[in-house]
């Protein structure tokens, strides 16, 4: 995420009538909550951390780059998983980016009567209040079959490409990126949309006035103005597909192997915890918790990227 | 206007949430006029018990059917059952956050003798695990070699056209087609028991993959739950997965005939599974792994699957309650069995295992 924190301006002199204790009181109360949230995140990843250090002693750095997932032998390495939750990740990005923001456009813009972008507006958030289970199950009934003949027809014209090289059967990294798309628009475009909109609109007079159309506005002048809040709906997004886990093992087809082709099944960091987790026993639990201490640490980076790029951009 | 959509948002979740409980209620209601008809008899308990339990998913449908139908005639007496997982159920037994646990594989030795309050391995049911395809070409159960059962999940053969398939049937026409391989990508009892079986039975599988309740799959895409291999396979034409006799009946999904130890080819039904039962002797600790017996009319992959009890409680309610509800699954809840899907245990083994439940007692 981005943050941008304005330094709160002092509005209450310190003093000692009852209205500024209250006032104390409620700082104090304020504090203990914001640092409680702290709190959590620093003792999940202690006790996520404690837990992985059988596996960390065992297995090191190359845990990240084995490709083997052998309960049987107790041998663990995570590297399909990752290359699983990036790619599904990317893909869902890549084309959850342009539908999204263009969509905020539209719905910022006066191309419909108030009334019609407010129901448009709510039903986008909406996709945010469908079940993953839900987005799984219609993954498996109907994006799959739907998807099928367009996948074959990839494969057979342009399957001299790497991504669409294996013959399409079923789940796979391609359907499991869609559903995760479908899943992040809502982020992507009411965020983006509230950057959109609350843009001062003497910036958009101004643009005019100087003789700008209306889409050299929206391109030279509305999106660079609200860049940071849009990356900012860009990067929870991809929290939330890095981190989505019951719609993606439905549909990923959980194999453990690293297949280049996007009609091929692989896994994620995520879908593996949420599979293996309950009837695994000793070293196996504490690869899972290394995995998951990864996919952490996956998350942060993304994250301080994120803030680093945005930084970039914003200065000039 | 996103927080105040949010709060819009909530709501509907929130009202829907309440009207699916108020749903619930309704068929709660509706249900009891019926009661009397689940077991016919009068409670044999009265006092107001709660029994929880947690375990394996495999016996999950027929432990939730017997403990509602238990309810019916005893409804001071309430059981949760749920179905975690095998490894997840054993480890809540063993912590001894539960009434009981349930598991597909029997407990480790240490294990056992770990449980200060005494465990009690009880066999309450026994399933087969079948191996479940899709391919409308083939109009008639196909049979499957030892040799294929093996080599298919090895990834050795992959057209259901391979010599290897068609020799042992003669009268199919087998599509040119590939065969994509579906295995469960949760852990799970049911996969134990596959691989277990996939060991004993070809060396080489045993080398490449071993056992366990999750392993390092040669080829193939996974699926969560028996119902998610369901799912698949009826999916995707030319799939074959390994799930339990009572999903595969349930949903029309045709599965293979089985080569057994002997070199017959037997079809998974109650019979077979009960001569499965048969073969072996229940030994008193009442563990017994049936693993590719021998025999004529043996269905090579049967499994019981356990009840764990400990062998003394605080509460002698629940004592009463627990002995009144094993009473009923080893007496007439055996009846229900085969309409999930399960086999009902012969006698001598339901004689057995209630033998072995009169332990059971309070401090």
């Amino acid at each position: 995420m981005v943050t941008q924190l304005a330094k709160p301006t002092q509005l209450v002199q310190s003093g000692s009538n009852p209205g500024q204790i209250l006032d104390n009181i409620f700082i104090w109360i304020t504090r203990l909550f914001a640092f409680s949230i702290a709190l959590i995140l620093v003792l999940i990843t202690i006790e996520v951390g404690t837990e992985a250090i059988p596996a960390i002693q065992t297995f090191g750095l190359s845990f990240i780059f084995q490709q083997s997932w052998d309960p049987v032998r107790d041998n663990y390495g995570v590297l399909p998983m990752i290359y699983g939750t990036m790619m599904t990740s990317f893909v869902a990005l890549l084309l959850a980016i342009p539908i999204g923001v263009s969509s905020a456009i539209f719905l910022s813009e006066d191309f419909l009567p108030v009334s019609f972008r407010t129901v448009l507006v709510f039903l986008v958030e909406l996709l945010a209040a469908i079940p993953s289970v839900v987005y799984g199950l219609w993954g498996i009934f109907v994006l799959i079959p739907l998807i099928r003949p367009l996948s074959e027809w990839l494969h057979q014209t342009l399957g001299w490409i790497p991504f669409f090289g294996t013959s399409p059967g079923g789940p796979g990294l391609l359907p499991a990126g869609l559903v995760v798309t479908i899943m992040i628009l809502p982020t992507i475009t009411a965020i983006s949309r509230d950057a959109l909109t609350s843009l001062p609109p003497e910036l958009r007079q101004a643009s005019i006035g100087l003789g700008a159309t209306r889409w050299e506005t929206i391109i030279r002048v509305l999106l660079p103005a609200a860049f940071s809040g849009i990356v900012g709906a860009i990067m929870l997004a991809l929290g939330r597909a890095m981190g989505e886990t019951m719609a993606v093992t439905m549909l990923i087809g959980n194999s453990n192997n690293i297949n280049v082709s996007l009609f091929a099944p692989g896994n994620t960091i995520s879908s593996l915890l949420a599979n293996q987790f309950a009837e695994a026993s000793g070293l196996q639990v504490s690869a899972l918790m290394y995995a998951g201490l990864i996919l952490f640490a996956l998350t942060l980076f993304v994250n301080i990227a994120a803030q680093w790029v945005v930084g970039k951009i914003q200065k000039f | 206007m996103l927080l105040s959509s949010r709060a819009i948002r909530w709501t509907i979740t929130t009202s829907a949430a309440a009207l699916t409980l108020g749903l619930a209620a309704c068929g709660g209601q509706s249900d009891a006029p019926t009661a009397s008809s689940g077991g016919g008899a009068s409670p044999v308990v009265t006092e107001n018990v709660t029994l929880s339990g947690a375990g394996a998913t495999f016996p999950a449908p027929l432990y939730q059917r017997w403990f509602s139908d238990f309810n019916k005639t005893n409804p001071s007496v309430t059981v949760s059952y749920q179905s975690v997982g095998s490894g997840a159920g054993v480890n809540q037994f063993k912590a001894g956050t539960v009434d009981f646990g349930a598991s597909d594989v029997p407990l480790k030795d240490e294990d056992a003798k770990a449980i200060a309050r005494g465990a009690l391995q009880l066999p309450l049911t026994a399933g087969s695990i079948v191996f479940a395809y899709n391919l409308p070409e083939a109009t008639a159960p196909i049979k499957l070699s030892r040799q294929a059962q093996a080599d298919i999940f090895l990834g050795k053969i992959t057209k259901w056209n391979d010599p290897a398939i068609a020799k042992a049937n003669p009268d199919l026409k087998l599509p040119d087609a590939a065969i994509n391989v579906v295995y469960r990508s949760d852990g799970s009892g049911t996969t134990g028991v596959f691989t277990q079986y996939l060991s004993a039975m070809s060396s080489e599988w045993k080398e490449k993959v071993g056992e366990g309740k999750t392993v390092n799959w040669p080829v193939g895409t996974g699926a969560k739950g028996n119902e998610g291999i369901t799912a698949q396979v009826q999916q995707n034409k030319g799939s074959i997965g390994y799930i339990e006799y009572g999903y595969a009946r349930e949903n029309g999904i045709p599965f293979a005939t089985l080569e057994n130890k002997s070199g017959k080819f037997i079809a998974p039904s109650d019979e077979s599974a009960k001569a499965t039962l048969a073969s072996a002797e229940l030994p008193d600790s009442l563990v017994a792994k049936i693993v590719d017996p021998e025999g004529d009319d043996v269905y090579p992959i049967v499994t019981y699957t356990w009840l764990l009890a400990y062998k003394t409680y605080d509460d002698p309610n629940k004592v009463k309650a627990l002995k009144a509800i094993l009473d009923y699954t080893l007496g007439e809840g055996q009846k229900v069995s085969p309409e999930l899907g399960y086999i009902s245990l012969p006698e001598n083994v339901t004689a057995k295992v209630k033998a072995a439940a009169e332990v059971i007692s309070s401090k």
